[in-house]
This record gives C-alpha cells, structure tokens and sequence, in this order.
C-alpha cells in the first residue's frame, strides 16, 4: 500500500442508510463517526467502559484497508498516535480514566510538538481504579493541562450520541487546524446507552499541511519535537503556543442554552448532567419553578463570557456534575463573585436523579432573591454557608461587591 | 601548481551527505558519533534518505536529529519503538529506525520495544548500550556491569541490590517476530567495520518487510565511567564484552533461506 489512506477519502464508506434513525451505541457511534470522518489509524487498549470503540475499529479499519493497532497498554497507544499524527494521518485514540492518566505524558509531547489527534475519554468512577460506572470526575484533567507543562487542548463534551456522532468530525477539524490534540469528554452513560440517532456524518477536509513528516525527498529535514534546550527557545516557543490557545479560546467557544429566556434558576452541566438537569428542568416547571440550562459544549475553552452574561438576569446558578465539584470552579470564575452559585455532585458512578436535583433548586430559592434586587444576598450567604463534607451542599457564593460573610470565611480559613 | 601536473588527489574520506556539517554535543570518546556516521553512510550507500523517518529517543542522543539530514520525529523516553510503529503503520514506504540508549529501551521503555519486537514491526533499532545515564550524570542503568561504580550505585553495582546486567537483545531475539538481532561494538576500526554490516542487514530486513531486526552497538561513556577515551576503549574491548558477547544472535531470514534451500 502506498502513502497511506492519508489522502484517501472513500466515499464508499458512506452508512447504508444515512437518512433513516438508526438505534446506535454511544462508544459504537462515536467510532463509526471517526471512521466516517476520514480517520486513517486508530490506536487503543481494552478498558470499560469503551472497549466497544476499540472492538468497532477493529472491524471497521481494516476492511477499509486502515490502520488499527491494539497497543501493549494505553502508553503505547497513544506514542503510535503520536508517531502516525507526525506523518500528518488522522489518528484517534480512545480510552476511559485511568488509561488516560496514562497518556498524559505523550499529550503533553504532543501539544509541545503540535500533533493533531483525536482522544475519546469516556470517563468512569475515580479516584485510582475507581469505579466502571459513570462519571465526570476527570474535569480537571482534561480542562487544566492533563500533562505536564504550560499547555491547554480543546475539550468537546456531547450530551447526547446524536451530538457525539457530530461533534466527532469536528474535533478532527479543529485538531487539524490549530495543530493541536483535542479531547471529547464523555462518559460511561453516554458510551453505554443506545439511543436512535440519524447519523450526520461528515469527512472534513484536511487541514493545512507542509509540517508533516514524508521523508526529505527533494526538501529540507522536518523536525517534531517539544524540545527546546536554550530557556529563551523555549520561551518563544511558549509565547507562540499561548497565542494559539488565546486563539482558539477566542473562536471556538462553544455552548447551549435552553430555557433560560425567562429562568430565575440556570442549571450548569454538560453531558450526563445536563440530561439530568434537563429533566429536572421540566419538573420544576410544573411545579412554577423556571430554571433553564447552561450547557457548555467545550469545557476548554469555557464559556466564561456567555456565562456571565447570562448570570445577572438569574437569581442563582446551580452547577450539576458527576464530580464533587470541578467545572463549578471554571463557573465561579465566570461570574466572579457576582453571582450566587450552588454545587450539586455525585461521584463513584452514581447519576443524580431530577429529584435530588429540585430539593437543591428548592433550597436554592428559598436562599435567593430575583434580581437585581441583591438584598437578601448578605443574608441568604450566612446562611447557606457551604458543607465541604456535604456533596448534597457543597456549594458556596458571594453577592457582588460585599465582603464575604464571616462564618464562610472563617471555615475557609481567612 | 603547474597545470602540466595532472591532479592525482583522490578522495577516499568524506562527510555522508545524511550526516549534518556542524559539531556534535557529545563527550571527547563517546561513541555515538561513530554509530551516527554508520547511519548516515549507509542511508546513503542504500539510498534510503529521501524516504527515511527517524525516531529519537531521550537521553545524549536526544539531539540525533541535529546531526542526520532526514525527517525526525521526538519521542517520550522510552516510547520510541511505539511511536515508530505508528510511523511505519501510518506510511508503509517509509524506512523508519529508531536510535536509543539503554536507559531509554531496557528500563523505561521495556514494554514499547518487547511489543514492538513482538509484533514483529517493520523497524529498525539502533540500540546504543553504554551501561549507564551518560545525561543526567552517570546513574546506574539497567545495563551497568556488575561491580561497576556509578553516581546511583557508588559501591559498585551488586546482584543481591540491584540486580543483574539485563541482556535484552538476546531475550528480544526469542520473538519470531524479530527477524534480526545482533551485537556490534565501536571499540576498534574492524570492530566498527562489522558493526556497519550488522546495520546493513538490519535495514536489509525492513526494506525485505521480514520482520522487526536490532542492532545493539556496545559503546562508551568516558565521562560517566571516570575514563579517558583511551581507557574507555580498552574497558569496552577487554571488560564489557564479557557480559555482552559480540555476534549475530539471531538472523532469521538466513535461516528461513537456509531451511528452504535444505527442502
């Protein structure tokens, strides 16, 4: 086989059937989607809850004459990603917490050497071994660096399989453009479910070209490396990669929101927790509660200034996750204390359910005042002073411009 | 000179032309600049610079990339062998080697290259073995000597401790998927002279797609083994052979033919 599918685009691997709704796997959706997105090679090693994913490229790409390696373990797996993203292939890996704890040190060489890749982690139970169940504990990680070093990578969150299928070609797109590894957050609940979806493939066109390894035939030596031995080189170096990430922090926020017209209450989730969220949503109004949703669809970059632009016209953001709080500080900084922002969370796989969701709404807006009237603010934060021991509580917030009251200070250790 | 003489001069030395015109980092008496200039002669006897990729390792050689005129690819310590692989996988008409240290490929990066080995890839590694970290300072490496004094093993390397010398070529060349396997030294011309055949065939056996071939060189560390060059040398010849005996450990493709010329 010569050069590799990486220029090939068969449209012969168009689905059957594009039109019709078609009952998929999240993890099986999520591969198809890269395989109709023109992915030339596809690394991975077993762990659930994706092993689906890497059983479905192991079908799929070598019947169309692809690349598919099951590695020795999630190291060697994403080094081959890193090697086939050097000769400029469209290369995904996938993998579930612990196995992607394991690939921070090559994410980081990846992002230092701007190497495009595709990483799926489809997030379990935490901390070490955890649990196989569902989670979204692994916020931190994917939104803060990961690996070592000054680096940030675009993080796509679906909430559905449907949205997962289209924000697969997307996430080849971006990493593509900016030259960059991109993350898609998802988690045991969606790879795990099946739902109808009509698939909306797309193969993006490749992205600009000119870096990737060929061998020097008729030119200069190419060199992909984050080594950069002289500290000023490296300072360069970071300088340029930084106004990359401002780059893409500027264009590529991404995020949704659904009833929030007329909410007094926004909930803040993504994925699992937003479906959640979503039927509490529902709920609530019935019972003349009106929240809304705040979705963010990329975690990084995260949508700061929608959400705070959002927040004035709400008594209180609700952040919801499956974690004991991590996107809720990205939310905290958005608003920046101007905003009352309450914390629900589980964690170990659990899911919440609408109803533990809408006894924190209730409790939230009973501590809260319609804006702008900020006077009850002082008061409702004395009393809802955060339970860092509470997952059911563990929220906190500080009206605009006061100082915080002193019994939350005081447990903060001011 | 009268333009009546004719000019007899003829050149019998030059610089490959894979091999870049500037000085290298390395230590007064390492080897790594003779294993390189091997490289680079024979990627341009074989003509195979114009497809080549390279994939380095970390450690001195870390900055092979700066002295070998082709495409090179960096790789996390230890993990070149897998990022090979997906260099080869991803572009079949690649010829692709990596250059490591002991440090690099029979400590840290013993998962990547037994499974790589394994699987038989299409590579080639060039395996430099100087029994210790010459970058970070001397420290005992996987493949230190027993009784040998390092920054990390300062009374001298001991079984009971730390171990033995891992003889990782040989428990590689247990594979069929490996199709060569040999050990070279740098420690005399005839010496090297055999080790430049020993990597001829080893990219023979890519361009042959036959299977994963090794090339291990034995080579010094006058820096870290408080020798000078001329010691380090003599220690390679007399002393490092006893625990890595020179030779073909495995050639599989020769005795593939040879079995079918039997039949």
């Amino acid at each position: 086989m010569a050069a590799v599918a990486v220029t090939e685009r068969d449209p012969a691997v168009a689905a059957p059937e594009a039109a019709r709704p078609i009952l998929m796997k999240g993890n099986e959706a999520l591969a198809e989607a890269a395989v109709q997105a023109g992915c030339d090679a596809y690394f991975g090693y077993p762990i659930t809850p994706q092993a689906e994913l890497l059983e479905w490229m192991a079908r799929r790409m070598p019947e169309l004459g692809r690349v598919f390696v099951q590695a020795e373990s999630e190291l060697g797996a994403i080094n081959m990603a890193l090697g086939a993203a050097a000769t400029g292939a469209r290369v995904l890996v996938s993998s579930s917490s612990p196995g992607i704890s394991l690939m921070a040190e090559a994410m980081s060489y990846m992002a230092g050497s701007e190497l495009p890749m595709v990483l799926i982690n489809v997030m379990r139970g935490g901390p070490g071994l955890g649990s196989i169940g569902p989670s979204q504990s692994d916020y931190f990680q994917a939104t803060k660096g990961h690996g070592h070093g000054d680096y940030r990578v675009p993080v796509l969150a679906p909430s559905s399989i449907a949205e997962a299928v289209a924000l697969v070609p997307d996430a080849f797109e971006l990493a593509e453009r900016y030259r960059t590894p991109v993350m898609i957050l998802t988690d045991g609940v969606i790879g795990q479910a099946m739902e109808p979806v009509v698939p909306t493939y797309r193969t993006p066109a490749p992205g600009p070209r000119g870096w990737e390894l060929t061998g020097a035939n008729g030119r200069p030596p190419r060199v992909l490396r984050s080594l950069h031995l002289r500290p000023e080189d490296l300072e360069g170096h970071n300088r340029r990669l930084q106004a990359k990430f401002a780059t893409i922090a500027e264009r590529e926020v991404r995020w949704a929101g659904e009833d929030l017209d007329d909410a007094e209450i926004a909930i803040v989730a993504y994925g699992t927790a937003a479906r959640v969220a979503r039927t509490a949503i529902e709920r609530a109004r019935e019972h003349g509660l009106r929240l809304g949703l705040f979705r963010p669809i990329t975690l990084w970059p995260f949508p700061s200034r929608a959400l705070a632009a959002v927040a004035p016209d709400l008594r209180a953001l609700l952040v919801l996750e499956m974690s004991a709080g991590q996107m809720v500080e990205d939310v905290r900084l958005a608003v920046d204390g101007r905003s009352a922002v309450f914390f629900h969370g589980r964690t170990g796989g659990m899911v919440p359910t609408p109803g533990e969701v809408l006894d924190v709404v209730r409790r939230a807006w009973a501590l809260t005042v319609p804006p702008p009237d900020a006077a009850g603010a002082a008061e409702a934060a004395a009393v809802c002073e955060p339970d860092p021991f509470s997952l059911l509580e563990a929220g906190a917030w500080a009206a605009a411009g006061r100082p915080m009251p002193s019994a939350v200070g005081a447990r903060n250790g001011r | 000179m009268s333009t009546l003489m004719p000019d007899t001069r003829r050149v019998i030395y030059r610089r490959p032309t894979m091999l870049t015109d500037r000085s290298t980092h390395y230590c007064p008496g390492c080897g790594h600049g003779i294993v390189h200039r091997l490289v680079a002669e024979l990627l341009d006897e074989m003509d195979l610079g114009p497809r080549t990729i390279g994939v380095g390792s970390v450690g001195c050689s870390v900055f092979a990339s700066d002295y070998l005129a082709v495409d090179f690819v960096e790789s996390p310590h230890g993990r070149a062998p897998a990022v090979a692989t997906g260099v080869r996988r991803a572009r079949p008409d690649a010829f692709v080697f990596t250059y490591q240290g002991d440090g690099d490929l029979a400590a840290i990066g013993t998962a990547e290259i037994v499974h790589a080995a394994a699987r038989g890839e299409r590579i080639s590694v060039i395996f430099v073995n100087n029994g210790i970290y010459g970058m970070t300072g001397g420290q005992m490496a996987p493949t230190t000597l027993l009784g040998q004094r390092t920054t990390s093993s300062p009374a001298g390397r001991e079984a009971r401790t730390e171990g033995y010398p891992i003889p990782i070529t040989e428990m590689l060349a247990l594979l069929p998927g490996v199709a060569y396997a040999a050990r070279g030294s740098i420690a005399d011309p005839q010496l090297v002279g055999r080790t430049k055949a020993m990597l001829r065939r080893a990219f023979e056996v890519q361009l042959a797609d036959a299977g994963f071939s090794i090339v291990e060189v034995l080579s010094t560390c006058p820096v870290g083994w408080g020798m000078t060059p001329t010691e380090s040398m003599e220690h390679l010849a007399r002393d490092v052979v006893q625990t890595y005996p020179l030779g073909v450990i495995v050639d599989r493709v020769k005795e593939t033919a040879a079995s079918a010329g039997r039949g």
